[in-house]
C-alpha cells in the first residue's frame, strides 16, 4: 500500500563520485514488496523546489523498517537531499510502481545495469538469490570513480564491470561483456539509461527479459500523464512508467 | 462548528475543496490513499470525443515554485469516460464536474451532450484555456465572441450548469468573463496555466517537447487572485477559483478575493493528500479568522 510518511535517516554516505547511499527507517519500508519499485521524496519542505524526486531502492530491510536509496547527487533536489543527515526526517511517498517480477526466473539470471540503474538490482539481486537462483551481474559505469557496489554484489555472485573511459574492468559498454558471457541464463533483468535497455534487448530476442525505464515525472502515482510511453500493446494508449511500470517485460516499450 | 457547504448552481458542496481538472486523473489513483467522499467535488481529466494520445515527452518541466506542463489532453475519450470512468466514480458521495474540450464547437457540444447526462455528473467545467493542443483549447478562449457563441452552444445542449474554464492568457480577462455570462454560463473557473517556456541551458533547446507549457503551482498564485478580484466584481456568475493554492491560508485568499469554492491543482503532486488536509484544517481556520462559515468569506476583500 502507498503511504507518506516522514521517515528517520539513520545513515547517509558518499560512495562514489556524486554517488549517495541515503538509509531511512519508518513504517513505509515494511510496504516494499518487489525489487524495482522506487519512492518519491519530497526534498525540502518549502516550494522550491516544487516537485518529488523519484529515487530507486538499493535494499530493504523489512526486519529493522529501514530501506535504502542510491541516488546521483547532480542537480538542485537531490543536491538537498545529499546534505541530510542522522536525525534529520524526509517526506516520503511510497512503494510506488510495479518492481521486477522474481518468480520469473528459474535458475540462472543475468541482472544488467548502467550507472544509476544499478541500485535496484542489488535488492533484486539478494531476493533472487535467496530463492536459489544464479545471478550474474554485468554492471556499467562512466569511470572507475563512478563504481558502486562492486564487492557487495560478487558476495552474491560473479560480477562483470564495464567503465566507459577503461577506468576500470572491460573498456565500452555492458554489451561488450554480454558479447563476451554465454547465454546459458533463463530470464534478464535490466535497468539504466532507454539506449542500454534498447541494447540489451538486441541482444537477447529469444530471452526472458524485464526492463526497468525512466521518465521525467509530476506525480509519480499515475494521475498526471507526465511520464507516458508508447506501448507495442496498443497503437491508442499509454503507458504510464510511474504506475504501469517502472519495470515493463521485454518488447512492451517503444522508446 | 464552522460551516463549510457551499451552494452553487447545480453543485451542492460539503466543503469547497476540489482537486482541479488534469491534476487528479478519473480519481483512480487517489482513492489508494483517501475516500474521496471527502472532497467538495471532483474535476475529472479534459474528456474529448476521441481517444487522444496528448503530446509527446518530455510533457512536464519544473520551475521556480511552480511547473510546466504540456500533457496535451491525453484522455480515453467520451465513450470510455461515460462507460467505465463516470460509473467506478458512482461508489463516492462526491458531486463530479466534467471538464470539456474539443477542437471545434461541434466537439465541445458532442461531449457536452453526452458527459452531462452521466447521473453523477453535477456540472460542466468547458475547458476553453488548454494552451498545449494545436487547435482548439486556448483559441476558443481568447476571443469573447467566440467565448460567448461557444458558450450558448454549450448551454443547448447540456443537461446540467455549465461552468466556463478562463485563460489568464489574455490581454483582458473581464471581457471574456463578460462574455461568456452573456452567452448563458452558469459559473466560471479560473484560472488556467499560464504559458510558459524553460530552456535546456547547456543545449539552448526547450525541454517541454511541446516547446511551450502551462505554468502551475504557488508561482502562479498572485496572477490567479488578481484575475479573480478583477472578474468576481465585473460579472454576477459564481467562480470556482484555482492557481498555485497548497494551503488552507491559499483557500482563504481566494475566497475573500471572490471564489466562492476552490480547486488544488499541481499541490497534489507535491503532497497527494493536500485536499483532505485542507478540508481538516479550514474549520479551524475560519474560526480563527472570526468567520462561521465559508460563504461569508467569500468576496470579503470587495467590501473593506
Amino acid at each position: 500500500m502507498i503511504k507518506q510518511e516522514r521517515m528517520q535517516v539513520v545513515k547517509q554516505q558518499q560512495i562514489a563520485h556524486q554517488i549517495f547511499e541515503l538509509t531511512v527507517q519508518g513504517a513505509l519500508a515494511t510496504e516494499m514488496a518487489e525489487p524495482g519499485q522506487f519512492v518519491h521524496i519530497r526534498v525540502a519542505d518549502s516550494f522550491e523546489p516544487l516537485l518529488r524526486r523519484p529515487i530507486s531502492v538499493a535494499s530493504i530491510d523489512l526486519e529493522a523498517s529501514q530501506f535504502t536509496m542510491i541516488y546521483r547527487a547532480e542537480g538542485r533536489g537531490t543536491g538537498l537531499l545529499a546534505e541530510k543527515k542522522p536525525g534529520d526526517t524526509i517526506d516520503v511517498l511510497g512503494p510506488l510502481g510495479h518492481g521486477f517480477p522474481i518468480e520469473e526466473a528459474e535458475k540462472k539470471a543475468y541482472l544488467i545495469g548502467g550507472g544509476i540503474g544499478v541500485p535496484p538490482l542489488y535488492e533484486l539481486a539478494k531476493q533472487l538469490n535467496s530463492r536459489g537462483i544464479q545471478t550474474v551481474h554485468i554492471l556499467g559505469f562512466e569511470s572507475k570513480q563512478a563504481v558502486f557496489y562492486e564487492e557487495k554484489f560478487r558476495e552474491l555472485g560473479e560480477t562483470h564491470i564495464a567503465t566507459v573511459d577503461g577506468s576500470h574492468g572491460t573498456q565500452g559498454f555492458v554489451t561488450h561483456i554480454l558479447n563476451e558471457l554465454p547465454t546459458d541464463f533463463d530470464t534478464y533483468y535490466s535497468c539504466g539509461p532507454t539506449p542500454m535497455l534498447e541494447a540489451v534487448q538486441w541482444a537477447y530476442p529469444q530471452k526472458k527479459g524485464f526492463l526497468s525505464y525512466e521518465q521525467r515525472m509530476g506525480c509519480g502515482i499515475g494521475a498526471c500523464f507526465a511520464c507516458v510511453c508508447r506501448t507495442t500493446k496498443s497503437e491508442t494508449d499509454y503507458i504510464k512508467v510511474c504506475s504501469d511500470g517502472p519495470v515493463f517485460p521485454a518488447g512492451v516499450v517503444i522508446s | 462548528m464552522s460551516d463549510l457547504t457551499v451552494k452553487l448552481p447545480g453543485l451542492n458542496l460539503k466543503n469547497p475543496i476540489m482537486p482541479a481538472s488534469g491534476c487528479f486523473g478519473f480519481g483512480k489513483e487517489y482513492a489508494q490513499l483517501y475516500d474521496l467522499s471527502q472532497l467538495g467535488a471532483i474535476m475529472i481529466k479534459a474528456t474529448t470525443v476521441e481517444t487522444r494520445l496528448g503530446n509527446p515527452t518530455p510533457r512536464v518541466a519544473e520551475t521556480a515554485s511552480g511547473m510546466l506542463n504540456a500533457i496535451g489532453l491525453q484522455n480515453p475519450g467520451l465513450e470510455k469516460v461515460t462507460e467505465q470512468e463516470l460509473p467506478w466514480l458512482e461508489q463516492y458521495d462526491v458531486p463530479i464536474i466534467a471538464n470539456v474540450a474539443g477542437t471545434t464547437t461541434e466537439d465541445y457540444v458532442e461531449v457536452a451532450k453526452k458527459i452531462s447526462q452521466s447521473p453523477n455528473v453535477q456540472a460542466l467545467e468547458i475547458n476553453i484555456s488548454c494552451p498545449n493542443v494545436k487547435q482548439g483549447g486556448i483559441t476558443f478562449g481568447t476571443d469573447p465572441n467566440v467565448a460567448r457563441e461557444l458558450t450558448r452552444a454549450v448551454k443547448e445542449v447540456s443537461a446540467v450548469p455549465v461552468y466556463i474554464k478562463l485563460s489568464p492568457n489574455v490581454t483582458n480577462i473581464v471581457s471574456i468573463a463578460k462574455a461568456v455570462e452573456e452567452g448563458g454560463a452558469d459559473g466560471i473557473t479560473m484560472i488556467n496555466t499560464l504559458l510558459g517556456m524553460r530552456m535546456d541551458t547547456k543545449t539552448g533547446r526547450p525541454i517541454i517537447a511541446n516547446i511551450t507549457g502551462g505554468l502551475s503551482g504557488p508561482a502562479i498564485k498572485p496572477v490567479a487572485l488578481r484575475m479573480v478580484y478583477e472578474v468576481s466584481q465585473h460579472t454576477k456568475l459564481p467562480i470556482i477559483g484555482m492557481g498555485g493554492v497548497t494551503n488552507v491560508d491559499d483557500v482563504i485568499d481566494f475566497l475573500s478575493a471572490g471564489a466562492s469554492a476552490v480547486a488544488v491543482g499541481t499541490a497534489n503532486f507535491v503532497n497527494p493528500f493536500v485536499c483532505p488536509e485542507i478540508i481538516g484544517q479550514l474549520p479551524e481556520r475560519l474560526h480563527e479568522l472570526g468567520f462561521d462559515s465559508v460563504e461569508q468569506l467569500v468576496g470579503r476583500s470587495h467590501r473593506l
